[in-house]
């Protein structure tokens, strides 16, 4: 962990106060965690405060934690004893595992003064997720919250016009969450005899090629084991 | 009196300025644009979602095509991620190659740029001229991946092979006379390496060439000066990376700023803009060619002199060699588990930029933990430079939103992923 990086948490957590939390990474990247409430107060004080000055909105995105940490193929040391089984169990997303906020919003910042980078994260409550939006703190916010909201459903309450941007016309579903499938909903193709272009639900079916598994790992990053709080 | 409306125009997503597939659609007073509002995501393919469903080296084939004019550029923002995630350093040859080809990336990128750029408003022979260059480099993608676009060509850990002793010759062909098969054999009797310094050589007295046929040009200063002018303080407001940033004169990249692999012990200059126009984005670019030439003159030399390993030896996370695999049990087991599996990355969160031809291009990283990316986001500058077309555009005739689109440098598959 890099002293820049613990000396930006520190004053972050200053300016910010106790009520915010803030974490350097063992990689050397700050993060903040802050509550929805506070979202707009902190991001102006990012933007605002002396030694912060964070000008420029790199980056906006959703994130579905519905699936974190869960895996096809369980893994174990004593799973070779008893024998892998082949067959990737189907997911059932009805059984919703997460604790929290299932969705967030993450922000990533820039000074152009200072040379840092910092990262805000902040939980969407509700059913639609909603969060303030924060495109007059900074304009590139638009078209992102736009993007987050076409592809995870989370609100930007406060955004002028909160349409889908990358989806096709008339699209139904947000195909970012994690229990959108990965080959979609519908299908499309002509019809000869309405001579139009027809939707169908699709009929192929879906696969899992390989499947996804969690090793508890052996030798890569710095610390084995120490699990980064990546979670919400 | 008749009542009098705005104009409703739809511009795109088949116009050959929209650059692939922009909807536009303009709301018009006369032939003055009053608004513009731009519909992406035609070319949406979900490359995010799709990465999350596959073992990680199997994305990267992915990166290429998103913007698919500065391949290799991509695949570099999203292994330095990984990288970071696994904690773990390519060697320094590979770093070498990685910036070798970063900037002949560069090129490409801006050579493309420059051509289409002067083709949508007016200058034929420049696009000819650029394509003449683009070729050689081209070859030189070829020769190290297999491939000339989509190459695939870094890996974490490394890339995926030295360069090759040999550069590959063009072969005897019908209508291909013996003279005209020496003439275009002549510079790749040697290396690899050797090539890319013969076009070194050749390549600064080339960009002479375009600037003869535009810097000075009435028709293309006319077309392009005083044309989407951006302030400096708005630039960054607006998000704006890479030369739409430089253009502006705020003196801001990456390579410099925020150095990754061996930019830091290379000598170039970045060069800025004055006025913020789409005239100072053409010098920018245009001169950033001349830079990353430089660049690329450093790095063959240092290449020349210091061969050595280009990928970690570690075969939890790169392939051990063929011949290994022959003899060596463990290796066998080690290229099973990698292609079937692939390896498992420490829970955690990433983020890592590169300064890409076209900006800032940023890779956030999401790991559980798993051998697949639990949420894979990537920042792609065309995106926030696009969202500021309506300010751009405003006020300005019909006939300058192909300049302006034209200065942004936009391709869709990074915007629409």
């Amino acid at each position: 962990m890099s002293h820049a990086a613990e000396r930006l948490a520190t004053l972050v957590q200053d300016c910010l106060g106790s009520d915010v939390g803030v974490a350097a990474s063992r990689l050397g990247e700050v993060a903040v965690e802050v509550a929805p409430a506070a979202l707009r107060a902190v991001c102006v004080e990012l933007r605002d405060g002396d030694g912060l000055r964070f000008g420029q909105l790199v980056d906006l995105c959703g994130v579905d934690w519905l699936d974190y940490g869960r895996a096809d193929w369980e893994t174990s040391d004593s799973a070779t004893a008893q024998g892998f089984s082949r067959g990737v169990r189907s997911r059932d997303h009805a059984e919703v595992r997460h604790e929290g906020a299932r969705y967030a919003v993450v922000y990533h910042l820039l000074s152009h003064e200072l040379n840092q980078r910092i990262r805000v994260r902040c939980p969407a409550l509700g059913d639609p997720p909603v969060v303030e939006s924060v495109h007059d703190i900074w304009n590139s916010a638009d078209w992102y919250e736009r993007e987050a909201f076409d592809l995870f459903g989370i609100l930007f309450d406060g955004h002028p016009d909160l349409r889908r941007i990358l989806t096709d016309y008339g699209f139904v579903g947000h195909p970012f969450r994690k229990d959108f499938p990965l080959i979609g909903e519908v299908e499309m193709r002509y019809d000869p005899a309405r001579r139009r272009v027809v939707y169908e639900p699709v009929s192929i079916e879906p696969r899992t090629l390989v499947p996804k598994v969690i090793r508890p790992d052996e030798h890569h990053g710095e610390e084995p084991g120490a699990a980064a709080t990546a979670d919400a | 009196m008749p009542e009098i409306q705005n104009f409703t125009l739809n511009f795109g997503p088949q116009h050959p300025a929209a650059h692939g597939v922009l909807r536009l659609v303009l709301e018009m007073d006369g032939e003055i644009i009053e608004r513009a509002d731009p519909h992406i995501g035609l070319l949406h393919r979900a490359t995010e979602k799709l990465a999350e469903s596959k073992p990680y080296n199997q994305s990267i084939g992915y990166m290429d095509r998103l913007d698919y004019v500065s391949m290799m550029c991509n695949e570099h923002g999203y292994v330095l991620a990984i990288e970071k995630l696994l904690g773990v350093e390519p060697p320094v040859r590979a770093q070498y190659i990685r910036v070798l080809f970063d900037e002949v990336t560069r090129i490409l990128n801006h050579l493309m740029w420059l051509g289409a750029h002067g083709l949508d408003i007016g200058a034929m022979t420049v696009f000819l001229y650029c394509f003449r260059e683009r070729e050689d480099l081209m070859d030189c993608y070829e020769a190290v991946s297999g491939t000339r676009m989509h190459a695939t060509y870094y890996r974490p850990g490394g890339v995926y092979r030295d360069l090759p002793e040999r550069m590959p010759q063009h072969l005897p062909a019908q209508g291909r006379s013996p003279r005209r098969l020496d003439r275009l054999n002549a510079n790749r009797q040697g290396s690899l390496l050797d090539f890319l310094e013969a076009f070194t050589e050749r390549f600064p007295d080339r960009i002479d060439e375009y600037e003869t046929l535009l810097t000075e040009n009435r028709i293309w200063k006319q077309r392009t000066v005083g044309i989407g002018v951006v302030a400096p303080e708005r630039a960054i407001e607006l998000g704006f990376s890479g030369p739409m940033l430089r253009g502006s004169g705020v003196e801001w990249d990456l390579r410099k700023k925020q150095p990754y692999e061996v930019y830091d012990q290379l000598e170039f200059d970045i060069p800025v803009g004055v006025n913020g126009d789409c005239y100072d984005r053409y010098l920018v670019r245009v001169e950033e060619m001349r830079q990353s030439n430089r660049i690329i003159r450093q790095c063959v030399q240092w290449l020349r002199e210091n061969p050595g390993p280009v990928m970690l030896e570690d075969h939890k996370l790169t392939a051990p060699a063929r011949e290994a695999m022959k003899e060596d049990m463990e290796a066998l087991i080690h290229h099973f588990k990698l292609f079937t599996e692939g390896y498992c990355v420490p829970p955690g969160e990433a983020y890592a930029a590169v300064e890409h031809p076209k900006g800032e291009f940023g890779v956030y990283l999401v790991s559980d933990g798993a051998n697949k990316p639990y949420r894979l986001k990537v920042r792609a500058p065309g995106f926030v430079h696009l969202a500021a077309m309506n300010e751009l555009i405003r006020g300005h005739m019909l006939a300058d939103v192909v300049a302006i689109i034209g200065t942004m440098d936009v391709v869709f598959g990074e915007i629409d992923r």
